[in-house]
């Protein structure tokens, strides 16, 4: 029972970010009609964003300490980071230390910018083009963000920390009655499912309880219509395309921790998080979220060893698995409409 | 000749000279001079024009005709590698058996993918191969180790059968790919003046065996098979309602695509002889992509051309350092000289991805025939100042 | 006996009724045209005759077999040809090609493996194509790709490659639908002329009486999903139920 628990919870966490990426590409697909590739780069670009708020609070000036020595006897660099110097250590010291939830803040204003800047830039070429163009020209885009990320911050993985609260894990078996460290979970990752839920939750509640948010679902059920009753349908979707953006941007951001930001992991989330759209039906909003987290704990419960000893081999194929099984038999996906790319 | 009518001979010969002459022709500069590093005649990297060259071919055989886009080919070119190495391990190292079973083994494995994937269309097809693939490569690495070897790859040891040749050669060492007895890695270097020249084995071997591939799409795509699958690609619905079943001709078609990808993974194993699961990962299936949209997808020697194009930016544009950079702008004042090398820097040597995926979107963007629509307009831009030859260039335009 | 014979086909979508109790019975080398107002069930009926929709109940007979449930394809080789309210044809091919398929696919049927033959040499199927393309005046037109064509001989060319395949029966889906009126009149006179020169029965569902009372001999009209008379051009025009069917249409 304890370990069915613990790998429940040790899905949701991926789970979590493969729904965030997959809404964002069903919120394109569904309103622009579009196939994004380049939405695991966003994805990406989001955990930089990360990386890249961490070294501007982490910059800082060397002084020399007279009261210090170091090994040679020298006088010691100490040092300082601009924040500390201008707030104080204290509040300095704190805010470098929650670099990784103030990005959410510092991303969004980028992510957004982003997004309407290939929406109008690129994507708006390519409504009226085939399927597979717009998948070739958003995978080239994909290509050239990460060379550019990559130019940048190098090749390796850039370790980013969470808060000093959330290191170090919470013992679930204790509070469910079971025994001590039967279930410990780290702290960032509830962070991150909260976060997750909250995301999905505000993105819903958005759809659902705005006028622009009825437009949008007016428009994605039948695009023509809303526009013939001279609704600026394409201003909305541009706009959804940045908010789509930032959802992939905040996803990235706080994965960061978890995950240590490098310049490949948007593809590799991408390519799983197609395959949760798919899963959960091209052009569903809930379905993706569904699949997502779906697929996410089912591909926990794969990696058990329990399981892997039955069918070796099956926590790498698990989702393909999946997929597969799916497209051939319910192409709509789980929760996919009539009519949505099927022929 | 050969079944072909004029233009297609022609463009066949064309290609045949530049591939049998491939050493000369890529080795342009003295071997002492500063744009030697651009001399792609090295048996290592024509060997990759070759095969890629097939590659290529093989999935413009597909996705060129029928438009179904394949994300998951790499699987058949890393399926074709592990079985020629198995050949090699097993009965001999000769080649030809190795290449023989690549083949083969290619063509049942797409059989069974494309099955099953083309049930569905568009994107659907799209990530079922994708699926597909990474399924294989994620096997390749865990479960099929005792077959694939996982990480470290499919080697040769000296300990192998090799039923119909040695484990191990007379000096103790394990014995090299040959083709009756000519080695793979054999080579002879010709020397005039400052030039240098090395033809080898290896590399004649693909470069045959990329010709008949090319002039077996060239019949291909002329048949009345060939018609079929471009119906396929222009009007699904008309096609069924013509009478025909489109999913035998797409099936097949993807079987053709398979096995080219079969033998592209069984050259490369005969030149190098390992295999390594990365060879099946998405990525390579993407690359290929790449080189046919690039070169032009649905044209004959555009695959061709997108693969020895990406092919020698890989290896020759990557080597461009910075040092490289000053020598080439050394004759400007310091201060442009730094610019200049800061502003290319980041598209060149390593950068050279960014390079192939900008280029990549201008042509998807621009320029949706690739180099080959490219070269036609440049022509048309040319020709037209005599309206006789435009006239006739676009009416010979529809037979490609 | 009809060539075609529709009998008490019934199709419900939920809670709509889309046909109730359709019999109809085609009769050989005869046009037959189904009329009636939007919504009253041709589009259903259409796709029931080519086996795209199966019915909840009844049959429908093309020669003594049944079509119900079968593949376009299979519909096809059985001896119907479709052509489609948009015209259907290969875009991207040459106005020859496009002749081509048809011939190919009535020879080999439904799948050949011809990968190494050259379609240059199929000296018999080029020169059924061209004199195809010669009855319809496209002759000139033959290496063209045909989505450049005008909309009118994309509907030759389509009426054309079905005629390629001599079918026992031509269902045609609202041919003249969008067209300019002299394209409609162009069309009418090529079906006309297939009518007197061929052994073929045309089906026709149309929505404009001009073509219907041009090329019919018998009507059906459909109302609600159910036929409601079926006679000659002459009395239909007349038939007081057909001018209320009607009407409502054309005050709305």
């Amino acid at each position: 029972m304890d370990a069915i628990i613990l790998q429940i919870l040790n899905g949701l966490d991926k789970g979590s970010a493969y729904a965030l990426i997959a809404l964002g590409l069903t919120l394109i697909f569904g309103t622009l009609g579009v196939v994004n590739f380049a939405h695991g780069a966003l994805f990406m670009i989001g955990a930089f964003c990360a990386v890249t708020l961490s070294r501007i609070l982490n910059l800082s000036y060397e002084t020399i300490d007279p009261n210090k020595t170091d090994f040679l006897g020298n006088p010691a660099k100490v040092k300082t980071t601009y924040v500390e110097d201008w707030l104080g250590p204290d509040m300095g010291g704190a805010i470098i230390d929650w670099a990784v939830p103030l990005a959410i803040l510092f991303s969004i204003p980028v992510m957004v910018a982003i997004g309407f800047v290939m929406e109008r830039g690129l994507i708006k070429h390519f409504y009226k083009r085939p399927h597979a163009d717009q998948i070739l020209v958003t995978f080239g885009l994909a290509i050239v963000l990460q060379e550019i990320i990559k130019y940048f911050y190098g090749a390796n993985p850039i370790p980013t920390g969470a808060p000093d609260v959330f290191r170090g894990s919470f013992d679930f078996g204790v509070m469910l009655g079971f025994d001590p460290n039967a279930i410990i979970y780290p702290y960032w990752r509830l962070v991150y499912f909260a976060f997750a839920a909250v995301i999905i939750g505000g993105v819903f509640a958005f759809l659902q309880f705005t006028t622009f948010g009825m437009v949008v679902r007016a428009g994605m059920a039948d695009r023509e219509t809303v526009q013939l009753l001279g609704i600026n349908i394409d201003k909305r979707f541009t706009i959804m395309f940045g908010i789509a953006a930032a959802v992939a941007g905040l996803a990235g951001v706080m994965y960061a921790p978890i995950n240590s930001p490098n310049y490949h992991m948007g593809m590799d989330f991408l390519v799983l998080s197609f395959v949760v759209v798919v899963v959960g039906g091209m052009g569903s909003l809930p379905g993706a979220v569904l699949a997502g987290f779906l697929l996410g704990v089912l591909e926990s419960f794969a990696s058990m060893n329990e399981i892997k000893s039955i069918l070796p081999g099956i926590d790498q194929i698990i989702i393909y698995l999946v997929a597969i099984i799916i497209l051939l038999t319910r192409p709509r996906g789980l929760m996919g409409r009539k009519g949505v790319m099927e022929e | 000749m050969l079944g072909l009518n004029k233009r297609d001979f022609s463009l066949l010969l064309i290609v045949a000279v530049l591939a049998l002459g491939a050493p000369f022709i890529l080795n342009p500069f003295p071997t002492d001079s500063a744009m030697a590093q651009f001399n792609a005649g090295y048996p290592d990297l024509m060997q990759r024009f070759a095969i890629y060259g097939i590659f290529a071919i093989g999935f413009n055989i597909l996705f060129g005709l029928t438009g179904y886009l394949s994300f998951g080919h790499a699987a058949f070119l890393g399926v074709g590698s592990y079985s020629a190495v198995w050949m090699f391990k097993l009965l001999s190292m000769n080649v030809i058996p190795a290449i023989l079973l690549s083949v083969i083994v290619a063509g049942l494995f797409a059989l069974l993918i494309g099955f099953i994937s083309l049930r569905r269309s568009g994107i659907y097809f799209a990530i079922l191969t994708l699926a597909f693939a990474q399924m294989s490569f994620n096997l390749a690495y865990s479960v099929l180790t005792p077959i694939t070897n996982g990480e470290t790859g499919l080697q040769l040891t000296l300990d192998d059968p090799r039923i119909l040749g040695v484990s191990r050669t007379a000096d103790g060492s394990i014995p090299v790919t040959n083709l009756f007895g000519m080695e793979m890695r054999e080579f002879s270097t010709l020397n005039v003046g400052h030039w240098s020249f090395d033809f080898s084995v290896g590399y004649y071997v693909c470069a045959v065996l990329m010709l008949l591939s090319f002039y077996i799409a060239i019949r291909i795509f002329r048949s009345p098979f060939g018609m079929m699958l471009r119906a396929i690609k222009s009007n699904n619905t008309r096609m069924t309602y013509t009478g025909l079943n489109a999913r035998p001709y797409a099936l097949a078609a993807f079987v053709i695509s398979g096995m080219y990808a079969g033998l592209a993974g069984g050259l490369l194993a005969s030149m190098d002889p390992l295999a390594g699961a990365e060879r099946m990962q998405w990525t390579a299936s993407g690359e290929v992509v790449l080189m046919t949209i690039l070169g032009g997808a649905g044209t004959l020697i555009g695959p061709v051309l997108g693969a020895g194009f990406i092919k020698y930016f890989e290896n020759i544009f990557s080597k461009i350092n910075d040092s490289v950079l000053h020598s080439w702008f050394s004759f400007m004042p310091d201060g442009i000289e730094n610019l200049l090398v800061t502003l290319v820097h980041p598209f060149v040597g390593k950068g050279w991805h960014l390079t192939l995926g900008l280029l990549f979107m201008l042509v998807v963007i621009f320029l949706p025939g690739g180099l080959v629509e490219g070269g036609q307009r440049i022509a048309r831009l040319f020709r037209r100042k005599k309206p006789d030859d435009a006239k006739k260039s676009t009416q010979s335009t529809p037979a490609e | 006996m009809g060539i075609l014979e529709v009998k008490n086909v019934n199709k419900r979508f939920g809670g709509l009724q889309a046909l109730g109790d359709v019999n109809l019975s085609v009769a050989e080398n005869s046009v037959h045209a189904i009329i009636g107002p939007n919504g009253a069930g041709k589009s259903t009926l259409l796709n029931v005759l080519i086996g795209k929709l199966i019915p909840d109940t009844g049959s429908v007979m093309f020669q003594g077999q049944s079509v119900l449930g079968r593949k376009p394809y299979e519909i096809n080789q059985m001896g119907i040809s479709r052509v489609f309210q948009t015209p259907e044809i290969f875009g991207d091919l040459t106005v020859l090609e496009n002749m081509m398929i048809p011939i190919f696919a009535k020879r080999d049927g439904v799948f050949r493996m011809h990968a190494l033959e050259s379609s240059h040499n199929e000296n018999e199927i080029i020169d059924q194509a061209e004199a195809m393309l010669e009855d319809l005046n496209l002759q000139d037109q033959r290496h063209m790709h045909s989505a450049s064509m005008s909309r009118g001989n994309k509907r030759r060319l389509e009426i054309g490659m079905c005629l390629a395949q001599t079918p026992k029966l031509l269902l045609l889906d609202e041919p003249t639908a969008g067209m300019a009126r002299a394209d409609t009149n162009n069309t009418i006179d090529l079906l006309k002329q297939i009518k007197d020169e061929r052994d073929i029965t045309i089906a026709i569902i149309e929505h404009d009486m001009h073509v219907v009372f041009s090329l019919a001999e018998r009507i059906t009209v459909l109302a609600q999903g159910s036929p409601l008379v079926e006679d000659t051009p002459e009395n239909i025009k007349g038939h007081p139920k057909v001018r209320e069917a009607y009407l409502g249409e054309t005050a709305a």
